[in-house]
């Protein structure tokens, strides 16, 4: 199962990996998730969520009453700010445990760069086996700016010693979800 | 080699801190590299990617053309240039025309080696690298020491210092916290900035995309928070097709950190939008800087297959012990020496390049295929013949390949060494030798040279012949090698003739760029051994086995002497080095060991050119466990042994710390013997050990064979 080989290569790098039947139960982790990690600084942003086929209307009216301090509307300042980014990622790739986006819009790449903590959606039957399966799925010719994303934000240039989270976050919790919306 | 580089070299092996921490980053890549690659086929991967940038090197004009129009078609600006002083005044004419004062860069080698910082920061405009490496060494005001790693060589000590200074605030050595600092400090630079710098480990042609891989996040910083983008791309960064980039991007992580894949990999092909609803502007520079020159050599394309790993700078015996800073240049290493020798000038790498031992270890990991080595080597070449060759040393090949005049010299030598000999080695020298025997005692010269003793030994008549080509070592230093090599042959029923005529093999004229020489030499030996009709030519002695079988062809087809190329060819075909001639007759049951359960351990060092030029590691194994003995393998068996011909003569510190750990690694093994191939790595083990006082004994895998017949 090209999950299972997902799971193990991505927490070989650090990923957290959950998998959920239905959105309901994806939802209520990710809610949960949210209310015992996004303590909110004053008024501040706890979370930002930016736009996602996941994400509807009616879901944003609902969270914004659960959880306190997620914002959608994602700029410099509230995606610095939050503690936790949350996007939906177009494809993952099971043979090393990658995250594939395409990122043109800002926003996509602001809630998975500055936020200490990237929570990332993914249809379970999005995965593609590999490298070369992903580029055939998406062109960069159709793609102004194609992410991929293995694991957290890492460094080992002082002594060789690996530290995680330099520049980007230090956790990647990795959700899949395998009845996606329709 | 300079006394300048000499000192340089000296002072860095000097340094514990970095010797330890290269030498403990050479050991621990070797493990995380091996696995990362489990499950990949690297000879299919490493193929495909030379072929792809093979191919394009020869194609860098008409990929840098369809790379623009792609490119343009989608919003960048691409600009074309060969001149390093362009590419500085097309960002410094940008940024004055678009108000630019802050720059955050992302880690970019091309940046490097135009020293483009210093340009904007002469013109007043504040410039921070933000990959943690780059910092810090910006910090210090120093070169990156590494392609991956550029702060390679520095402490968490004096990274904490340099923090501290920055911040004013004082900070202790812990790492994690060392890295929060970094990411809170950038973070303002990320967030002011007007413009952002980056380079690209890939450009693909038919999209007009840049690919960037990277750990840290950095490079998504500098490519999506500032409003505009420049890209600095050396031209050897491009490839045709989209596919072409999964090998390439398969490779680059698991050689260069033993990663499946980077953290992030960025593939922009347009400008994007900005936070407040403007378009970005991205401007891409494709510089030559001597690129199209170097696809045009017939040579030298080779190295524009590199991906920038730094693999072959993690495997090398000599980078480990004097790092980066001591090649002076950006691009660090043997593949830096020959970058350095194209970017620069030739007269550059004039001096480096002598500390390259040509062990071939880089050869086996680099996944472009680039043969550094031998690039090393043909960088030696044109500099000896466009300046020629040191006389002294002129003189001393001139004698070298006079058998004559060697023999007697080395014999008066004999005579006059003899008062200082004791148990075949010489422990103390006169004047100008003495230095060369600090590290290791130096083995007598033969009294009776091999030609004359195999003249005394009565062998099998009127069966299949074989020509030995002893080389100088066994000719002259140790003759009881070529003794025992006979007795093995005639036990199989062959007779063993000598070829009187046969001379040097040239190893050292080539590895000293003195390939007139190297080719008269080939062309003698050609002669020599083909002249009697014998169906196989064996040697004991790997290099010159690699020698016979490998450089004679290259080296006359370089000189242009192609009316020998047949023979060089039909010679190589010949010519065997024992191990695998004793493995073939013992498979053909014309030879059987005996098989007796033997009491002492040996250990096995691989010779550099038994192992990673002519493939022989495991015969001589074999041939060994049948005899009788267990192997036990050393830590490290493979790694030269410091020796490396005249290497030894011209870097006597680097040649003995190199023995060094190879004596500390035979010695763990507690084995009673070490055996190996080449009579070079012999005198250079045997002597260290000799000098440690060691009870292990050095032998020829020959040695134990005679031993052992039935």
């Amino acid at each position: 199962m090209m999950i299972d080989t997902f799971k193990i290569k991505a927490e070989a790098v650090g990923s957290e990996v959950y998998r959920f039947s239905a959105d309901e139960d994806a939802l209520s982790f990710i809610v949960e998730f949210l209310k015992k990690e996004g303590i909110a600084e004053l008024n501040g942003p706890t979370a930002v969520w930016a736009d996602c086929p996941f994400l509807t209307a009616m879901r944003k009216k609902e969270l914004v009453e659960k959880v306190e301090g997620l914002r959608f509307d994602i700029s410099f300042e509230t995606a610095a700010l939050a503690k936790i980014g949350i996007s939906q990622m177009d494809w993952a790739i099971a043979d090393t445990g990658t995250l594939m986006q395409n990122a043109g819009a800002v926003e996509q790449r602001l809630v998975s760069m500055l936020p200490n903590i990237h929570l990332a959606i993914v249809s379970t039957n999005k995965i593609l086996p590999d490298l070369t399966t992903a580029l055939a799925e998406i062109n960069p010719r159709d793609a102004d700016y194609l992410t991929f994303i293995t694991g957290p934000s890492r460094t080992a240039d002082i002594e060789r010693v690996l530290t995680i989270g330099v520049h980007g976050p230090e956790r990647l919790i990795v959700i899949f979800v395998d009845q996606p919306e329709n | 080699m300079s006394s300048q580089l000499r000192k340089r070299a000296e002072e860095a092996m000097a340094q514990k801190t970095l010797t330890s921490a290269l030498g403990s980053f050479s050991e621990a890549y070797v493990v995380s590299r091996a696995k990362a690659y489990e499950g990949l086929d690297f000879e299919e991967l490493r193929n495909s990617i030379a072929d792809i940038k093979g191919k394009a090197s020869q194609h860098l004009d008409v990929l840098a053309e369809q790379f623009k129009k792609n490119a343009e078609a989608r919003g960048a600006k691409v600009f074309r240039t060969s001149s390093p002083e362009e590419v500085k005044k097309y960002i410094l004419n940008l940024a004055r025309e678009k108000g630019v004062y802050r720059i955050v860069k992302s880690k970019s080698m091309a940046s490097e080696e135009i020293h483009l910082n210093y340009d904007l920061e002469a013109a007043g405009i504040s410039v921070k690298e933000t990959d943690l490496g780059e910092w810090i060494i910006q910090l210090a005001g120093q070169r990156p020491s590494h392609m991956v790693l550029p702060a390679i060589h520095m402490t968490r000590e004096q990274v904490a210092d340099l923090f501290s200074k920055e911040i004013s605030e004082r900070l202790t050595t812990d790492i994690p916290k060392l890295v929060k600092v970094a990411r809170r400090e950038l973070r303002k630079y990320f967030f002011e900035a007007d413009m952002g710098i980056s380079g690209a480990n890939i450009a693909i042609a038919e999209s007009g995309t840049i690919v960037l891989v990277t750990n840290e996040g950095n490079a998504r910083l500098v490519t999506t928070l500032p409003k505009i983008h420049v890209v600095l791309v050396g031209l050897e960064k491009l490839i045709p097709g989209v596919q072409d980039a999964v090998p390439i991007l398969k490779a680059l992580p698991r050689s260069a950190t033993g990663q499946l894949l980077t953290s992030y990999v960025s593939m922009i092909s347009a400008p994007t939008p900005n936070t407040d609803g403007t378009q970005k502007e991205l401007h891409i520079i494709l510089m030559d800087n001597q690129r199209t020159a170097m696809a045009a050599d017939p040579q030298f394309r080779n190295a524009l297959q590199c991906i920038r790993c730094a693999a072959c700078l993690n495997v090398c015996p000599v980078y480990r012990l004097v790092g980066g800073h001591v090649f002076g240049h950006v691009y660090t290493g043997g593949i830096g020496t020959i970058l350095t020798s194209w970017f620069n000038l030739m007269q550059n790498a004039e001096d480096i390049q002598g500390l390259c031992i040509t062990c071939g270890r880089c050869k086996t990991v680099c996944p472009g295929k680039v043969n550094i080595p031998e690039l090393i080597l043909e960088i030696r070449r044109r500099i000896v013949q466009k300046k020629g060759m040191p006389f002294i040393q002129k003189a001393a090949f001139a004698v070298i390949r006079n058998r004559k005049l060697f023999h007697s010299l080395l014999r008066a030598g004999y005579l006059a060494q003899k008062p200082l000999a004791k148990d075949g080695f010489i422990r103390h020298l006169p004047m100008f030798f003495s230095g060369l025997a600090e590290f290791r005692s130096l083995p007598t010269v033969a009294e009776t040279p091999f030609r004359e003793r195999i003249k005394k030994i009565k062998q099998p008549q009127g069966g299949e012949k074989v020509a030995f080509f002893a080389g100088c070592a066994i000719d002259f230093v140790y003759p009881h090698i070529g003794e025992a090599v006979v007795k093995v042959l005639n036990k199989a029923g062959l007779e063993v003739i000598f070829p009187e005529e046969q001379s040097c093999c040239g190893t050292p004229f080539r590895g000293s760029g003195d390939y007139d020489l190297a080719a008269e030499a080939a062309i003698e030996n050609i002669k020599a051994l083909l002249k009697d009709g014998v169906p196989y030519v064996v040697t004991a002695c790997a290099s010159c086995a690699s020698a016979l079988k490998l450089e004679f062809v290259h080296v006359l087809e370089t000189e242009g002497k192609t009316e020998w190329i047949a023979q060089a060819k039909e010679l190589a075909a010949r010519t065997y080095d024992f191990s695998t001639f004793v493995k073939k007759l013992v498979d053909e049951k014309r030879l059987t060991l005996k098989e007796a359960k033997h009491l002492e351990r040996i250990t096995y060092h691989d010779s550099c050119h038994a192992k990673r030029f002519l493939n022989v590691y495991e015969e001589p194994r074999t041939l060994m466990r049948k005899a009788g003995y267990d192997i036990v393998e050393s830590f490290e068996s493979d790694m030269c042994c410091g020796m490396g011909g005249s290497y030894t003569v011209k870097q006597p510190e680097i040649s003995s710390r190199i023995l060094q750990r190879k004596l500390q690694n035979i010695e763990d093994t507690h084995a009673d013997m070490v055996c190996m191939e080449c009579p070079g790595c012999i005198m250079q083990i045997k002597g260290g050990l000799d000098k440690t006082g060691s009870k292990i004994r050095v032998k020829h895998t020959a040695e134990i064979l005679a031993d052992n017949l039935r």
